[in-house]
C-alpha cells in the first residue's frame, strides 16, 4: 500500500513540476501569429501552386495581411481563385480590393501536324528539355512548340493537354487558373498568360517564330513571317508592334477590330470566343489551337 | 595491362575503316565556317559580304580567352555572314564563302618535310602557346575545348606529365588510329611541343589494345625520345574520357568538380590535336583541316577523309559511295556520344571526329521499359554515380537532390544508356539536369 502511495506522490509531483515548467515557457516562447493569416488562409484555394509567386498559400496569406498592414493590397492576386476570393481576403482584412481583369495562358504556337511538317523523328525520353539540349528538336521551327507536354506535367489543375492529332498543347479555359506555372515549364518561351478579354474573347498572334520571313515561311505554313501588315492595320489603336520579325498584339490596346485577323496573309492572328462572322471575307482558319 | 578503376562498358568495336588509308577530300563548293565550333565565347567574324578570303584568312576573330578564331580553309568569295544551320541543331551565326580556286596564305608552309623539335632552338613555352592560341586549335577528340587554355595551368596548379589520349574508344571511328599510323613523326612533335610548353619533361601515349600496329609503330618511333613511353591499355570505353585516361595511365583520381583534370598534374591532348599543333607551330599552318572518319555498316568504302572544315556532310559522304538506301539516321560523331543530325547540308567543324550512317534496321531506340532495378547502369558508371537516380531526379526536377548526388560529374559517356535492359532514356535525362544544376551553381556564384 506504501509503495503505491509513494508512487502516485512522486508522479504526481514530477507531473506539477513539469506542468510549471511548460507554463512559464509557453508564455515565454509563445509566437504570436496574426490571426488573420489563418482566416485568410483559410479562404484561400489551397493548391500551393506557387502561382501568385509566393511559397504556398500560407506565405501568400502572411503577405496579404502585411500588406493590408502597409495599407494596399494592389499587386497581390492568387491566380487561381481570382476575384472572388480576393473579394473574401479584402473582406477579411477590411480592405478594398481594386478588380483585376482575369488571365489565360495561351500557346503561341500554331506548328500543328499539317502547317509544320516534320524533317526528323525523335525517340528519346518524352521532354520537351531533352529536345531543347538536342538542338532544334524534330521540326524545322527554331522557335516553335516541340509538343513534348512539359507544360501539361507541371499544371496542377488538369487544364492544359496536348492534342494527339495536331501535336500541340490545347488550354481549357474553364479549368485555367494562369497560375503561370506551364509558362515557366515551357523551354522556348512561347505559353503566355495573357489577359482573358471580355466573354473570353481575345486576339492573339500565334506565333514565336522570330526567324527572318524566307525561313520562318519554309518551316511553317502558319508563322508570322514579321510582314508587318497587321501593324499598318492597327494605326489607329498602335496595338501591334513588330519585334525581331514577330508581331505582337497588346492585349490593354486592342479593340477587337479583327481587322488584323483579315490583314494576315499567314492566317496567324487568331481570334478567339467570337461569334462566327458572316461568310463575306474569307472565312479564317477553323480555331484549332487552344 | 592498364585501364581505368570504376565502371565501363564493351560496344561492338565496328573499325570497319580501319584499313583504310587516309585520303583528301575534294573542295567543297560552298563552305561554311560555324563561329561556334569550340566551347566558350563565339568567334566574332571580321570578314563582310563580297570580302576576298584565301586559305588560312582569318574569318573570326576570339570572342574571348576561352574561345578560339577561325579561319578559312577555302579560298573565294565570302558570300554571306548570317545565321546557318550547323551540326548541333541550331541555327548560328556563320561565314558562307563561295570557293574559287585554291589559293593559300603565303606564310604557310606547304612541304611535307619533318621539323624537329631540335630544328627550332629559339621556340620557347610562351612561343608555341601564342602560337597554337593564334592558329585556333581546339580539342579534337570532339569536346572542342580551345587549347592554350588547357596549356595554361592557372595559378598555383603545376604540371607534372602530358597524356596524348590516342584511345579512341568510341566504337567505329578509326582518323586517330589512322593519324598514328601515317604520321608517326608529326605526332611525336607536336607530343614535345606540348611537354615544352607547360614546361614537363614526362610525356605518355595512351593507345588501346585493339590498335596493336599503332602501339608498335608509335613505340618505334618514340624509342628515340626517353622521355616519351607509349602505354598500351585494356580495351574499355569511355577510356578516352580525360579523367579515366588520367586514372589508367598514371594511376590518379581527378576529383569532383570544380576539381580540373590539372589537380592530377596531367594534361591530356588527343593525338589529332597534338597534330595540328606541330602543323600550326613548325609549318605556320592555322587548323583549316582535319581528319573524319565516314562510317556505317551499309556505306560503301568506310573511309578516313582529310577534308577541309566547312565541306558539307553530304560532300564527305558522297565521296564515300553516297548515301546508302536505308539509312535510317546519321551520326555526327562516335555512337556513343554523337549527336544524330537534321540535315546533310551541315558542314564539318573542327570537332567532327566521325560521320556514322546507320541503317534503318539499327536507327531506332528500343522502346523504354521500367526500371527493374537491377543496378547495371551504377556498376558501368565510369564516374561512380548513380544513373538511375539522377535521371528519376532530373525528370521530377529535383535539382537539389541531383546536386546532392554529384550530377555535374557526369560525363555523358552513355555508358548506363548503353548497359540498360530497359533501355531506358537515362543519359537524355541527366543531361538535363547536369545543364539545369550547373546553370544553377554558377548563377549561385556569380551572387
Amino acid at each position: 500500500m506504501n509503495l503505491i502511495l509513494l508512487a502516485i506522490i512522486a508522479l504526481g509531483a514530477i507531473g506539477l513540476i513539469a506542468s510549471v515548467l511548460l507554463y512559464f515557457a509557453s508564455r515565454k516562447f509563445a509566437v504570436h501569429e496574426d490571426e488573420r493569416i489563418g482566416q485568410v488562409s483559410a479562404v484561400l484555394p489551397q493548391a500551393n501552386c506557387g502561382g501568385c509567386g509566393f511559397p504556398g498559400c500560407a506565405g501568400f496569406a502572411g503577405a496579404c495581411v502585411k500588406a493590408a498592414d502597409a495599407g494596399s493590397l494592389e499587386g497581390l492576386l492568387c491566380p487561381v481563385g481570382g476575384q472572388p476570393v480576393m473579394g473574401q481576403v479584402a473582406d477579411i482584412l477590411g480592405m478594398k480590393v481594386e478588380a483585376s481583369a482575369p488571365k489565360i495562358a495561351v500557346v503561341r504556337c500554331n506548328g500543328s501536324c499539317e502547317n509544320r511538317p516534320r524533317i526528323a523523328e525523335f525517340d528519346g525520353a518524352e521532354s520537351c528539355k531533352v529536345l531543347q539540349m538536342i538542338g532544334m528538336g524534330d521540326t524545322a521551327c527554331s522557335y516553335g512548340c516541340y509538343g513534348c507536354g512539359d507544360c501539361t506535367r507541371q499544371c496542377k489543375f488538369d487544364a492544359i493537354h496536348i492534342n494527339p492529332e495536331t501535336r500541340l498543347p490545347e488550354v481549357d479555359e474553364e479549368k485555367c487558373t494562369a497560375c503561370g506555372a506551364c509558362a515557366k515549364a515551357c523551354p522556348r518561351q512561347i505559353i503566355e498568360i495573357r489577359l482573358k478579354g471580355p466573354k473570353g474573347r481575345r486576339v492573339v498572334v500565334l506565333c514565336s517564330n522570330k526567324d527572318k520571313g524566307a525561313m520562318a515561311n519554309k518551316v511553317c505554313k502558319a508563322s508570322c513571317i514579321g510582314c508587318g501588315k497587321c501593324v499598318k492595320t492597327c494605326d489607329k489603336f498602335e496595338a501591334i508592334t513588330l519585334n525581331r520579325n514577330l508581331a505582337y498584339i497588346d492585349a490593354e490596346k486592342c479593340k477587337m477590330c479583327l481587322k488584323c485577323v483579315d490583314a494576315c496573309p499567314k492566317h496567324a492572328i487568331h481570334a478567339f470566343n467570337f461569334p462566327p462572322r458572316k461568310p463575306k471575307v474569307e472565312t479564317p482558319k477553323t480555331e484549332e489551337a487552344v | 595491362m592498364k585501364t581505368f578503376k570504376l565502371g565501363g562498358v564493351h560496344p561492338e568495336e565496328n573499325k570497319l575503316s580501319a584499313a583504310s588509308p587516309i585520303r583528301g577530300a575534294a573542295l567543297p563548293k560552298q563552305a561554311v565556317f560555324s563561329m561556334f565550333q569550340h566551347i566558350g565565347a563565339p568567334a566574332n567574324p571580321v570578314v563582310k559580304k563580297g570580302d576576298t578570303v584565301k586559305v588560312g584568312t582569318l574569318l573570326g576573330e576570339a570572342g574571348g580567352f576561352v574561345s578560339a578564331p577561325v579561319f578559312s580553309s577555302v579560298s573565294g568569295t565570302v558570300n554571306k555572314v548570317d545565321v546557318a544551320l550547323d551540326a548541333s541543331g541550331l541555327r548560328r551565326m556563320a561565314v558562307t564563302v563561295d570557293v574559287e580556286g585554291d589559293e593559300w596564305e603565303d606564310s604557310i608552309d606547304r612541304s611535307k618535310d619533318l621539323v624537329k623539335l631540335n630544328d627550332r632552338p629559339e621556340l620557347d613555352g610562351k612561343a608555341i602557346v601564342d602560337k597554337v592560341k593564334a592558329a585556333g586549335i581546339v580539342g579534337m577528340g570532339g569536346a572542342t575545348f580551345p587549347t592554350h587554355v588547357k596549356l595554361c595551368p592557372p595559378p598555383g596548379k603545376v604540371a607534372e606529365c602530358v597524356i596524348v589520349n590516342a584511345v579512341e574508344c568510341e566504337p567505329y571511328l578509326t582518323a586517330d588510329h589512322r593519324l598514328m599510323l601515317e604520321h608517326p613523326e608529326e605526332v611525336l612533335v607536336g607530343l614535345q611541343l606540348v611537354m615544352k610548353a607547360v614546361g614537363v619533361n614526362k610525356g605518355y601515349i595512351g593507345i588501346e589494345n585493339n590498335k596493336p600496329d599503332a602501339i608498335k609503330l608509335m613505340t618505334e618511333h618514340a624509342a628515340k625520345y626517353p622521355e616519351i613511353e607509349v602505354v598500351p591499355l585494356k580495351v574499355k570505353y569511355p577510356q578516352g574520357g580525360e579523367k579515366q585516361l588520367i586514372d589508367a595511365v598514371i594511376g590518379r583520381q581527378v576529383p569532383a568538380p570544380p576539381a580540373l583534370p590539372i589537380d592530377t598534374g596531367a594534361i591530356v591532348q588527343n593525338v589529332g590535336t597534338c597534330f595540328a599543333i606541330y602543323e600550326a607551330v613548325m609549318k605556320n599552318k592555322p587548323l583549316i583541316d582535319r581528319i573524319i572518319t565516314v562510317t556505317g555498316k551499309s556505306v560503301k568504302q568506310p573511309s578516313n577523309l582529310l577534308a577541309r572544315l566547312g565541306t558539307p556532310f553530304q560532300q564527305l559522304i558522297d565521296e564515300c559511295g553516297g548515301l546508302p538506301e536505308d539509312t535510317g539516321k546519321i551520326i555526327g560523331g562516335g555512337p556513343m556520344m554523337g549527336k544524330a543530325l537534321l540535315s546533310l547540308e551541315v558542314p564539318m567543324t573542327k570537332g567532327s571526329s566521325g560521320l556514322l550512317i546507320m541503317p534503318e534496321s539499327e536507327a531506332r531506340r528500343a522502346e523504354a521499359q521500367p526500371c527493374i532495378r537491377c543496378a547495371k547502369c551504377v556498376g558501368a558508371c565510369p564516374m561512380g554515380l548513380e544513373p538511375y537516380l539522377l535521371a528519376r531526379m532530373s525528370e521530377q526536377f529535383d535539382w537539389e537532390a541531383a546536386e546532392q548526388n554529384d550530377i555535374p560529374s557526369c560525363i555523358e559517356c552513355g555508358s548506363c544508356q548503353f548497359t540498360c535492359p530497359s533501355h531506358r532514356p537515362l543519359l537524355d535525362r541527366i543531361r538535363v539536369g547536369k545543364a539545369t544544376v550547373m546553370g544553377i551553381i554558377r548563377s549561385r556564384s556569380q551572387k
